[in-house]
């Protein structure tokens, strides 16, 4: 049995090491969440909308992003993004553009849920009020549906930052490759693996029963 | 675009003799090309892939019946905070982590494992990770039958045991095809962290061959189609499953796929 020496880990190699790291991977899942549900509300509108000039295109747009594994569609931004541009584009940025495209696919399809589950009739008598397309989306529909579709938005931002971890393929600074670093510098590969784990169950435990409290408040709205 | 390069060889960059030599058995002499190599390394994804899987369906199909188990004895109190822990654990810690895990920790702590080849362990965690999700399915299937099933098993004089085999297990897995299909789809995409710790397959491929010959797009372009064209296999043959078990007239498959 090999016994586990974790007196290396102080605040120093805290800050000097993870805290880079977990910065980074917050402030993609943050980002990513926002601009994913931004660009995944139009797309959901895109499909809803009726019109096949609309429809198809987004269609086809989420089943490719649903179809290909993400570390696939880091590597094809990460790729194309610089050929597109003509320079050089640095891992972060890349990985955050990669988040917000490939997640935006993923929200589109809760949106999509999300607005089917509101009763037909709020948007007939938002029509039969005499508000327009955008009026009947803005202050009828999508609030509604957003409400029901917190839990599951925060569910997915729960899978999100878990997924951040896979910017290791373009060799992005995040909290694993922090926790790798700083694994490979003190000699101790091993226990910041460990550590990494933890650190990371903790986040992603904490946040799920969080998600389960606030379903059960939504629930009862319903 | 070029597709010409799946025809070069890997050695020295020249035309060979025979494309298709490995996979049609001509040409023995002749240098690998491009093709043969990306054929190799589909090859690996779908055995990481499918052993995975295995190890996900039999374990996630437990654990998710253990998380639903009556408690009325210690036993199957203790089975129940097990199989809970389980799922926690598993679906709570990033793939990619859980990879490095099985590959860097635990063989430091399980010292037979280090005679275990790098695919195995990707497998093996893999499997673990998935069999969280598929549990919870299984758990949610078992809880949406009605409870007269079971309340009819136990009057039949059924135990436990039997109640399971005989009368949930059987209709709850055929509920949970469809949500079962979509994790499958998600292993064999999620085989693509194999990658991080050197497995030869379609993600390490698609990077090394990139670098080698600057043909980045043609590469990730076969790539990315051999990866949907295996979650679409999948799919088509969960689906056979699902019609050759459906009892006609007695269960109704609902449930669209869920996000990955």
């Amino acid at each position: 049995m090999l016994s586990l020496d974790l007196s290396f880990y102080n605040w120093e190699l805290f800050t000097n090491y993870i805290m880079k790291g977990m910065l980074f991977s917050v402030q993609l899942t943050v980002i990513a969440t926002v601009g994913g549900i931004v660009f995944g509300t139009f797309l959901a509108l895109m499909r809803l909308s009726g019109k096949p000039s609309l429809v198809y295109p987004a269609t086809i747009y989420v089943n490719t992003m649903r179809s290909i594994p993400l570390v696939m569609v880091i590597l094809w931004f990460f790729l194309l993004i610089p050929m597109l541009i003509g320079r050089p584009i640095g891992a972060d940025l890349s990985a955050t553009i990669t988040f917000i495209a490939f997640e935006g696919a993923f929200f589109s399809e809760i949106v999509r849920a999300g607005i089917q589950s509101v009763p037909k009739g709020q948007g007939y008598a938002a029509q039969a009020l005499g508000m327009t397309y955008g009026q009947n989306m803005r202050f009828i529909v999508l609030p509604q549906a957003f409400r029901n579709m917190i839990p599951v938005f925060m569910t997915q931002t729960i899978i999100l930052f878990q997924d951040t971890s896979l910017v290791y393929a373009i060799g992005a600074y995040d909290l694993l490759k922090g926790f790798e670093i700083a694994g490979k510098n003190y000699g101790r590969p091993i226990e910041t693996y460990i550590l990494a784990a933890f650190t990371y169950f903790i986040i992603c435990f904490s946040l799920s029963k969080i998600v389960r409290k606030v379903q059960s408040k939504v629930a009862i709205i319903r | 675009m070029d597709l010409g390069i799946f025809c070069k060889s890997t050695l020295d960059g020249e035309v060979v003799d025979h494309c298709f030599s490995s996979l049609l058995g001509i040409g023995q002499n002749a240098d690998p090309s491009y093709l043969d190599w990306l054929m190799k390394a589909w090859g690996w994804t779908l055995a990481v892939a499918g052993l995975g899987l295995l190890i996900a369906l039999v374990l996630g199909a437990v654990m998710g019946t253990l998380r639903t188990l009556p408690a009325d004895s210690t036993l199957s109190r203790w089975l129940v905070r097990l199989s809970t822990t389980w799922v926690e654990l598993f679906r709570n810690i990033p793939i990619l982590v859980q990879v490095f895990l099985w590959y860097h920790v635990i063989p430091a702590f399980i010292p037979p494992l280090k005679a275990f080849p790098s695919y195995l362990l990707v497998s093996i965690a893999l499997g673990l990770f998935t069999s969280a999700r598929i549990a919870e399915q299984v758990r949610a299937g078992i809880q949406s039958l009605p409870s007269g099933q079971k309340a009819a098993a136990t009057a039949l004089g059924l135990n436990t045991f039997q109640s399971y085999r005989y009368i949930i297990l059987p209709m709850a897995l055929r509920i949970v095809i469809p949500p079962l299909t979509s994790e499958s789809m998600n292993l064999i995409k999620n085989s693509s962290v194999a990658f991080a710790v050197s497995v030869p397959e379609l993600t390490l491929f698609a990077m090394q061959a990139q670098e080698e010959t600057a043909h980045g797009v043609e590469i990730y372009l076969a790539v990315t189609f051999l990866y949907a064209l295996s979650a679409f296999a999948v799919n088509r043959v969960m689906a056979y499953i699902e019609k050759r078990s459906r009892i006609p007239g007695f269960i109704v498959a609902n449930s669209e796929a869920a996000a990955h």
